[in-house]
């Protein structure tokens, strides 16, 4: 089984496609929605985790983008500026998934990309600006 | 056996004297024996970086040709507004200032991206910022209009000035609302699901000398990166609070006013800071080196997290009211296991004063006194104590119905 956290951004006149259901149907993947923003003629979003074999997650992610869709890793759009962050710590209470988090008794502040669902909650919650969001 | 700042600073000088952290002197003192501790090390050194808003720096420009009088003019730095109630070329810039475009909390809540300490923090980093003046002319001034990039390098005098630093112990915020709040104790989440803390507890300056014994006007310090100076109380400054039997106040107390020049200081110990529906401040790195002069001073810096306590207080209403009392007391060693309990519910906890950076500062400036480099004052004068009789009063509003009386 892989896994794998996309950020899927859908060009407008792709809106009317169900292509989750493909991605369940036709590929067996096990879709988890984090994130959706769907509007009317304008690029929508999706935030999704997907697991499933490797063979089908190869071919799901090639038939996405046959139909125009661009996908990205999360990853890739959830920056953590080190060198901003103070380690202050106030982000560790509201993050849901411990992606950021606080060793202790150190006190040291990490972020672990892969646990990080792209919830945004901690970006008001940092003063420093030290968690940036590119999608 | 009792010393004096000038036997410390003999054994400084010739790369003798011993020193520790606040933090480190807790085990130094345990493994010892506050006796033989107190005979040995020299120096305890203190930390803390967090948010302090009552800051701000100072400028000479510099006179330009023909003259402009900023005095009375109207002058922004990065578009953020300065006060300009001085000399012809003097600006007096606070840390919470706000661009006048800034959409404050307008589209709430507000960012408030850019302020006054995002000026100190461009400055000290050695950026150029934008400097748009207006003046109303004069014989001795006649200029109205000035438009320049500046730098830290290019003023005369470059002042950090903060009129309250360093407060001595912090409430805890909490949320009992149902919405969410912004506060300057950060994002609250309704029926309090987090609590935000804000103190660096046992290495926080005026936590480790409660009754101010060592720390005074005068005192050299570590500020900003730099070598600065406390001015003295600060304001707010409020040393009749409850205290525990060590002397260690059981809420916010004392505070200081410290000043040093910029042109030492750096953008890692002087962070421009938004909080979100909020405003714009300024993080400052401070660090004040305790001069161990006898057993009851190192006894004072043995203080540990487990036994200072902080109020609960709730920002949803009894802060913004001004209603007094609390929801209980707890202790950062509490704060700083992840969760508390108030009114039987575990609440996660989150700070804003970075314990790792004041861990940082006060090894910072160990490192400078053991290296020779840094040696300490004698106060020119203490500060008020929790004898003094001082308290922080509130403005009592008197209505003005149009008297003349007081013109």
């Amino acid at each position: 089984m892989a896994k794998k956290r996309l950020v899927l951004n859908f060009p407008p006149h792709l809106i009317d496609q169900p292509i989750t259901y493909q991605l369940i149907t036709k590929y067996q993947l096990k879709v988890n929605i984090l994130r959706a923003r769907i509007t009317p003629k304008e690029w929508g979003r999706l935030v999704i985790e997907v697991s499933g074999t490797k063979k089908n997650l190869d071919a799901a992610l090639q038939f996405v983008a046959e139909v125009g869709v661009d996908a990205k890793p999360l990853a890739q759009d959830v920056l953590w500026h080190e060198d901003r962050c103070i380690e202050c710590t106030a982000c560790t209470s509201i993050c849901p998934t411990g992606a950021l988090s606080v060793s202790r008794p150190d006190m040291r502040v990490s972020f672990r990309h892969e646990k990080c669902i792209a919830c945004e909650l901690c970006v008001p919650v940092c003063a420093y600006g030290a968690v940036e969001i590119t999608f | 056996m009792a010393k004096t700042i000038q036997e410390i600073n003999e054994k400084i000088k010739s790369g003798r004297a011993v020193v520790f952290t606040a933090e480190e002197i807790i085990e130094v003192a345990k493994s010892k024996g506050v006796k033989k501790a107190a005979a040995e090390v020299d120096v305890v050194t203190t930390g803390t970086f967090a948010p302090m808003c009552s800051s701000g720096a100072y400028f000479n420009v510099g006179h330009t040709k023909p003259r402009i009088k900023l005095g009375g003019g109207r002058v922004t730095l990065n578009d953020v507004p300065v006060y300009t109630g001085l000399a012809a070329v003097d600006l007096f810039l606070g840390v919470t200032a706000l661009p006048d475009d800034d959409p404050r909390n307008r589209i709430h809540p507000g960012k408030f991206l850019y302020g006054g300490g995002h000026v100190i923090e461009d400055l000290v980093a050695g950026k150029d910022v934008k400097l748009f003046a207006s003046a109303y002319g004069t014989d001795c001034y006649p200029r109205r209009k000035l438009e320049t990039w500046i730098r830290l390098e290019d003023m005369n005098q470059t002042v950090l000035f903060n009129m309250r630093n360093a407060y001595q112990n912090y409430g805890v915020a909490v949320n009992l609302s149902d919405r969410i709040i912004y506060t300057y104790m950060g994002v609250l989440q309704p029926t309090m699901r987090n609590a935000t803390y804000c103190s660096a507890g046992q290495l926080s300056p005026l936590l480790n000398d409660p009754l101010y014994v060592t720390i005074g006007m005068g005192s050299r310090i570590f500020l900003g990166g730099g070598v600065g100076y406390v001015v003295g109380s600060g304001t707010q400054h409020n040393p009749g609070v409850p205290r525990n039997d060590r002397g260690v106040p059981r809420a916010g107390a004392g505070t200081l006013a410290v000043t040093g020049d910029l042109k030492q200081m750096s953008a890692r110990w002087l962070r421009g800071a938004s909080f979100t529906g909020y405003g714009s401040t300024l993080a400052i790195g401070i660090g004040i080196p305790i001069p161990v002069l006898n057993e009851e001073i190192l006894r004072y810096t043995t203080v540990t997290d487990a036994e200072i306590v902080a109020p609960i207080i709730d920002y949803s209403d009894s802060y913004p009211k001004g209603i007094p009392g609390n929801l209980g007391e707890v202790s950062y060693a509490q704060l700083k296991s992840g969760s508390i309990t108030v009114k039987g519910k575990k609440v996660p906890t989150a700070g804003l004063s970075s314990y790792t950076r004041a861990r940082e500062v006060a090894s910072i400036l160990k490192g400078w006194i053991q290296g020779g480099e840094f040696l300490l004052t004698e106060p020119v004068t203490t500060l008020p104590s929790a004898d003094s009789g001082i308290t922080f009063k509130p403005l009592t509003e008197r209505p003005i119905n149009n008297s003349s009386a007081s013109r």
